[in-house]
This record gives C-alpha cells, structure tokens and sequence, in this order.
C-alpha cells in the first residue's frame, strides 16, 4: 500500500517514504554504514502498515538516546506492534547483535505483520524472535521484569471502539476513543514486563493526552521525557521515554494533597516540553492528585 | 523459533493454570550458528527453566544438556558452548506449540509462533 493513501487514514503526513529512500542513499553514496533499517529492504504486504512519519519518528528518538541505550546495555529488547519490522531492524542496527550480547523479540497481532518483520530482519542480517501474539499474552508470564529496552507504536488513532483490534492493516491505527483503547492496555503489560532498569519509548499523538499518559505513569512509578515532538500539518507526535524513578515512586505513593505541585525536576520536563498542553492542569484535578 | 523463545512462552488460554512449558510438535527445525556470548548466557540462565529446555532440546534431536545444574558449571566453557547450542541455535521452523494442560495446537509457520487466541479461549 502507498504511503500517501494511508495518509487518509490519518496515521501519516509529510516526510514521504521517497524523502526517506534518499537519505538512505545518500549514506550508502558517501560510504556511510547504514545505521538504520534501509527503506527499500523492508518487506511489504497490502495488509501491513509501512513505516512512515511515526516509524520514523520513533526510529529518530532511538537514534537520538542510542548513545545512552549503549551505556544502558540492555540484555533483552522488545517491540510490541512491530508492523513492517522498521523500528525493530533498526534497532538491533543500531545496539548490536548476539556478539554484543543482546536479545530481541518482536510481536503483533497480525500475522501478515510479523511475516512482513522476519523477512525485513533477514534482507538486513539481523534477528530478532517475531511472535505473532496479541500485544504479549503469550511471553507475559515467563518474561515478566526481564525487557530492559521496550519499543512500541501504538494504534494511536482516534477511531470507533468497534474498530480496535479487527483484522488486517487496520489494527495498526485503529485506537479507539481518544486513540488510548490499546495504549491503556500496553502500558500495564510495559510495566510488568519491563526490568527494574527497563526504559519504554512509545509514540503518541495529541489527542492521545500524552501528558495524562505521563501522570498515570508517575503513579506507577515512573518518570517521562519527550524524546522527539514533530508536528505536521495533520498531528503532533511525541516520542516519550519513560523509565522507573525511585523519587517519582515516593512522590506517587504520599498521601493526596490537593494543591500539591509534582516533583520540580517532572513539572519541568513536562512543562517545558509540553508547553502547549492544556490538559495538564486539568487531568491532575480530575486525578485529584 | 529458538528454544530460548520456547522457554519464555506459555499459554494464555483462560482458565488453564498450568500453561508451562509447551510441548514441541517438530516438523522441521534448522540449525544456524550465532556468535557466542558468555555474558548473555550468563544473564540469562537463572531465569531459564531448565529442565524444559532440557526436554525441548532433545525434542530437536540435540541430547548433550545435563539434566541437572548449578549456577557454578557456568565457569566451564564445555558446558557455555552447549547452552548456547540449545538455547540459540536450535530453531524450530515448522511445527506447533502444545497446551500441556488443553492440548490445544499453536502452530508455528516459517519460525514463527502464532499465539492468537480463539474468541472463546479469551
């Protein structure tokens, strides 16, 4: 499927796969080693989601925190919705095989998607362990605190409830009310799966409330940081990582006082990142918190 | 499907309790070299069920595990090499998944296990 088709459906905008084929060429020109997966290796099927603007978009937050993801040397990684393979080939590009003692699983509920996955891993000579699974039911159990790096694209848009989750391309984008009927649903799996150092990064558009996301997930425990924001003519993206903070698990666990302000160093990464948000306020007091 | 995956995989079937390990229905499996790492096995070894590794290895044909461990045979190479060997390399390409409480099939095609569920087992 085109690129600029799937843009009526609302998941894309302006950077087009052509832009993107053309950078890559131009590393392959300049001798460059491809540090991402290469646009006209990933394999394609009608019904599986290309990448595009949010792929890339993910895929450019990973490359920007790549430095730190080394230091972080992750055993495990995991991407949940893996759709074209994109953002997990890039991934095991960017950090490293079994030779640097690294581990990858990937999985999505639709089984075109993670045929799609193992044939872009292949035409890159990475590997990565595709599941097709609905977001991780099967590995919940066994692989629980184990996932030190989790990656996830989210169907994030807006969409009738009776949409989520319906065969074909269509689980790639269809998210419900809000676009957060599989967001909600990932986070807690994030959190059961994810190691006591586990980082998660997982795209979400405005309407989504990232920072309502953000505060849900301070209760659990843990702290939040946009990694990349883009906005283009249709939606704002923002990649955000979040990572388990002792501080922030204090803080979400003293008792409810109702003006109390969040931790300074958390007001400020949201605010000074998410400065056009007006649900911040507004989510706290329906919080209470 | 490397038997490391078979290990963290169990099934989601509700109402089954005992969902681990699954067995291995083999139809074909391969074998392809990985670049051997110490650090990873070691990580990874105390959260490997062992003894379904065991089993699943010689499902595949491969029989050289002991049955029994402990954490201080990860100091012997021999042994480093033969876990890495099993929990690697051995991949099942076609073939199922058996509930070992249901019995109900998961089959794998191209490598790849499909743990959907059916509307009722959910």
């Amino acid at each position: 499927m085109d690129c600029n088709i799937q843009i009526d459906m609302h998941k894309h905008s302006s950077t087009t796969t052509h832009e993107r084929e053309k950078a890559n060429r131009g590393m392959v020109l300049s001798r460059m080693p491809s540090r991402i997966a290469q646009i006209k290796l990933i394999s394609r099927h009608t019904e599986v989601y290309e990448p595009c603007d949010d792929s890339f978009a993910l895929v450019d937050a990973l490359l920007a925190d790549r430095t730190n993801l080394l230091e972080h040397r992750p055993t495990i990684c995991m991407e949940v919705g893996c759709g074209s393979g994109y953002v997990i080939t890039s991934l095991a590009i960017m950090l490293g095989q079994e030779v640097e003692g690294l581990h990858y699983f990937a999985t999505d509920i639709n089984p075109h998607a993670v045929r799609v996955t193992r044939e872009t891993l292949e035409a890159h000579g990475v590997h990565a362990e595709v599941i097709c699974d609905n977001l991780a039911s099967g590995l919940e159990r066994r692989l629980e605190g184990m996932i030190d790096v989790m990656v996830v694209n989210p169907p994030y848009v807006p969409t009738p409830e009776d949409e989520v989750g319906i065969d074909g391309i269509a689980a790639a984008w269809a998210g419900g009310e809000n676009g957060r009927s599989v967001i909600d649903r990932i986070l807690p799996v994030a959190d059961k799966l994810l190691s006591h150092r586990g980082w998660l990064y997982m795209v979400t558009l405005t309407a989504n409330n990232p920072g309502e996301i953000c505060s849900n997930m301070r209760k659990k425990g843990y702290a939040s940081r946009i990694v990349v924001q883009r906005s283009t003519e249709e939606e704002s993206l923002h990649v955000i990582k979040f990572w388990r903070d002792a501080d922030v698990q204090v803080q979400a666990r003293e008792p409810i006082i109702t003006d109390r302000r969040p931790p300074m160093s958390i007001m400020e990464t949201l605010l000074s990142q998410l400065p056009q948000l007006p649900f911040w306020g507004s989510s706290r007091t329906r919080d209470g918190s | 499907m490397r038997l490391l995956t078979h290990n963290m995989l169990s099934s989601n079937i509700k109402g089954v309790a005992n969902g681990f390990p699954l067995g291995l229905e083999v139809q074909k499996f391969v074998e392809k070299q990985v670049d051997f790492n110490p650090d990873f096995l070691k990580n990874m070894f105390p959260k490997i069920e062992w003894k379904a590794l065991v089993t699943a290895a010689k499902t595949m044909g491969y029989a050289e595990l002991p049955e029994e461990v402990e954490s201080s045979m990860l100091e012997s190479e021999d042994f480093l090499q033969k876990f890495h060997h099993a929990l690697l390399e051995l991949h099942l390409e076609e073939g199922a998944l058996i509930c070992p409480e249901t019995g109900r099939r998961f089959a794998v095609t191209k490598g790849i296990p499909n743990m959907l569920l059916h509307e009722d087992e959910v």
